[in-house]
């Protein structure tokens, strides 16, 4: 595929606002995680007894008053997420370039703004059982909310598209950008996800007993499920204008597959995390020994991570470095494709290389690819795995010029 | 200008639950008398079958139609599932379950309720390992779902299966939500040069600026009250032969169609 310019990229965790908290987070090995004070809106209940990735301040940040109609937590970080690294000054560059029509929204996520259509259903009235005034806005109760929030905050007026395949969508969403300005329907693209802390997914994913009671231990032995966390971020893609300063970041490739399996277990072989990873090497035009960080998706569930490890020890080398963040952000779900793809870029930009943390134990299937400690290196290439529900899986590959 | 042949042609809602029924309808004829109140979908087992949510059984009932018309193996194709809302009746489920009993939440509903449950359910049963996608853009869902769909096409697939789908809303979240009835359609698209045994109608497409309207063929008109109702004048226009239509592609903006009908 022809490389694609990303032109600023960002994230928001737990971990703080913007990439120089991910990056110190990171290389201080300090953790986002939290006890679960995530108050249930069912009268009566306690929290989960589980740790989360919960983004600081959330509560104290309204939209700006133009935007007040879009009020809800999913909206109030997908703005929050909008504002570090000098995105909206790239945004605006790439308006300036080619206008607000030719530049694309993509967004993805699991579950949008459902969390207010739960405030909603706790607080219905009348004896009608109607939504109050407040919450009465059709554009929150829909998985679109994102992508139009997103382009109302932007004034972007491209092609708009929320993208929902569950964990694998803010990956994906590089993807349809790519297609989408190599078909000539848009000279660039604000890509990125958002997903919040809900009802929905916190009950959801005790329901299928795969959240863990203690902080996440990603490839670990001794692990027993994943801890839950919010995020936001974005990135500027723009077709190549074939005087790329040297050193800057480029999507070089992506590969996208289906398990044809499971709902919600994967593969169990990994034939379509091992499709979607040589797919994304190909269109890369490279190698496997080429890639010198690979950021897994890395759940610390016990399947998920025994059949990632089998799939990547069967493509790589052991040379590889690659590594699972959660224990850091937690899984932020919809919003795991752009966070990871963001540490990934923090990796190849800066070559600090992370590790896993908690993870002391290594489970005896992992392959020497799997690192628990950080490390130093100078890589040329940058890889992040992504895969969802529905057995839905993207590998992107990222490069620099 | 993004281009395809469409191949094979699926769709279902109450009383119209075939392609062949729809276009019978959209020329003058009436609704099949005895037609199921639901769609069956050949490509689960059984009893998920019975189970599965509305939406998902809509969904992959157009889908295997459309394959089956087309001559192609649903193994084979990449997918574009479009759906302004997913299942409204698995949301409802979802909050008023939150509301008073939250550690009662079921794992198939939650698992049911991700926006990708059609687009998952597809590819198990088909046993496709090629990519699936599932998007939504509110009353733009297809019209995006065909550019993605038209943009793979020309990044080098041969040939595409897009489905747009909604079922009903239910519970107090149908009063600020609300879409009707259960309806679902899909598209085999092919490459023109890459176009398999089954020949059709040749479509172009392209943005433009403007509102598209409301279609004035005789599907439109009968499922108004349907999320997904504003794929309908692609339908309608398949239907009686015409050769241009505008579908609502978001913030003022249309996609143009253009068909060349052989």
């Amino acid at each position: 595929m022809p490389p694609l310019a990303i032109r600023a990229y960002t994230a928001t965790t737990a971990l703080g606002r913007g990439l120089d908290a991910q990056a110190r987070a990171l290389r201080e090995r300090r953790s986002g995680l939290r006890r679960n004070d995530f108050a249930p809106l069912a009268p009566g209940e306690a929290p989960l007894d589980c740790w989360i990735g919960r983004v600081e301040g959330v509560e104290q940040a309204p939209l700006p008053a133009h935007l007040a109609s879009w009020e809800c937590r999913n909206n109030r970080l997908a703005w929050l997420s909008l504002q570090p690294d000098g995105l909206l000054e790239a945004i605006a560059a790439a308006v300036a370039r080619h206008g607000a029509e030719r530049v694309a929204v993509i967004v993805g996520t699991s579950t949008s703004s459902i969390g207010a259509t739960e405030e909603a259903y706790a607080r219905l009235e009348g004896e009608d059982r109607h939504f109050p005034a407040d919450l009465s806005r059709p554009l929150l109760h829909t998985p679109h909310s994102l992508g139009a929030f997103v382009a109302a905050a932007t004034g972007l007026s491209g092609p708009c598209v929320t993208v929902a395949t569950a964990c694998s969508s803010s990956a994906k969403v590089f993807a349809q950008a790519a297609r989408l300005i190599q078909a000539g329907l848009a000279d660039a693209a604000l890509v990125g996800g958002v997903d919040t802390l809900c009802g929905s997914v916190l009950f959801g994913f005790n329901s299928l007993q795969l959240v863990s009671s203690e902080p996440c231990l990603p490839f670990d032995a001794h692990r027993v499920g994943l801890s839950l966390g919010e995020a936001g971020g974005f990135a500027v893609l723009e077709r190549c204008d074939g005087d790329e300063a040297p050193g800057s970041l480029q999507l070089r490739g992506y590969g996208e597959s289906s398990d044809a399996h499971h709902m919600s277990s994967p593969h169990p072989e990994g034939l379509g995390a091992r499709l979607a990873m040589i797919d994304a090497l190909a269109r890369a035009g490279i190698g496997a020994e080429r890639v010198g960080y690979l950021n897994l998706h890395g759940t610390a569930t016990p399947a998920n991570d025994q059949i990632e490890a089998f799939a990547v020890a069967s493509l790589f080398p052991p040379t590889l470095h690659a590594s699972s963040t959660k224990g850091w952000t937690g899984h932020t779900l919809g919003a795991a494709g752009i966070v990871e793809s963001a540490i990934a870029l923090l990796a190849l930009q800066h070559g600090h290389l992370p590790g896993i943390l908690n993870s002391r134990v290594p489970d005896p299937a992992n392959g020497p690819q799997i690192r628990f400690d950080n490390a130093e290196a100078t890589i040329d290439y940058a890889m992040n795995n992504s895969f969802g529900f529905g057995g839905n899986n993207c590998s992107l590959v990222f490069a620099r010029a | 200008m993004l281009s395809a042949v469409i191949e094979g042609i699926g769709y279902w809602s109450r009383g119209l639950p075939s392609w062949e029924a729809a276009r019978a309808f959209a020329l003058g004829g009436a609704e099949v008398a005895d037609a199921p109140s639901r769609p069956s979908p050949l490509l689960l087992a059984a009893n998920e079958r019975r189970r599965a949510p509305e939406t998902v059984a809509v969904a992959l009932d157009v889908a295997l139609a459309a394959c089956q018309a087309a001559g192609r193996d649903p193994a084979a194709l990449p997918s574009v599932f479009a759906s302004s809302h997913g299942d409204m009746a698995i949301t409802d489920y979802m909050c008023s379950t939150l509301a008073c009993e939250p550690r009662t939440i079921s794992p198939t509903r939650f698992h049911n309720s991700v926006h990708n449950a059609a687009a998952g359910y597809w590819t198990i049963g088909a046993g496709a390992m090629r990519p699936a996608t599932a998007l939504s853009a509110l009353e733009a869902s297809f019209a995006q779902g065909l550019i993605e769909a038209l943009v793979q096409l020309a990044a080098g697939d041969d040939a595409v299966l897009l489905v747009g789908y909604d079922g009903a809303a239910t519970g107090p979240l149908a009063r600020v939500a609300a879409s009707r009835g259960l309806l679902g359609a899909a598209l085999v698209l092919a490459r023109p040069d890459r176009r398999g045994a089954a020949a059709g109608p040749l479509l172009r497409a392209w943005l433009g600026d403007g509102e598209a309207g409301v279609g004035d063929g005789k599907l439109s008109a009968r499922e108004t009250g349907n999320a997904s109702a504003a794929m309908l004048p692609l339908f309608d226009a398949l239907a009686a032969r015409h050769d241009r239509l505008a579908l609502p592609a978001g913030a003022g903006r249309i996609l143009q169609v253009e068909l060349a009908h052989d």
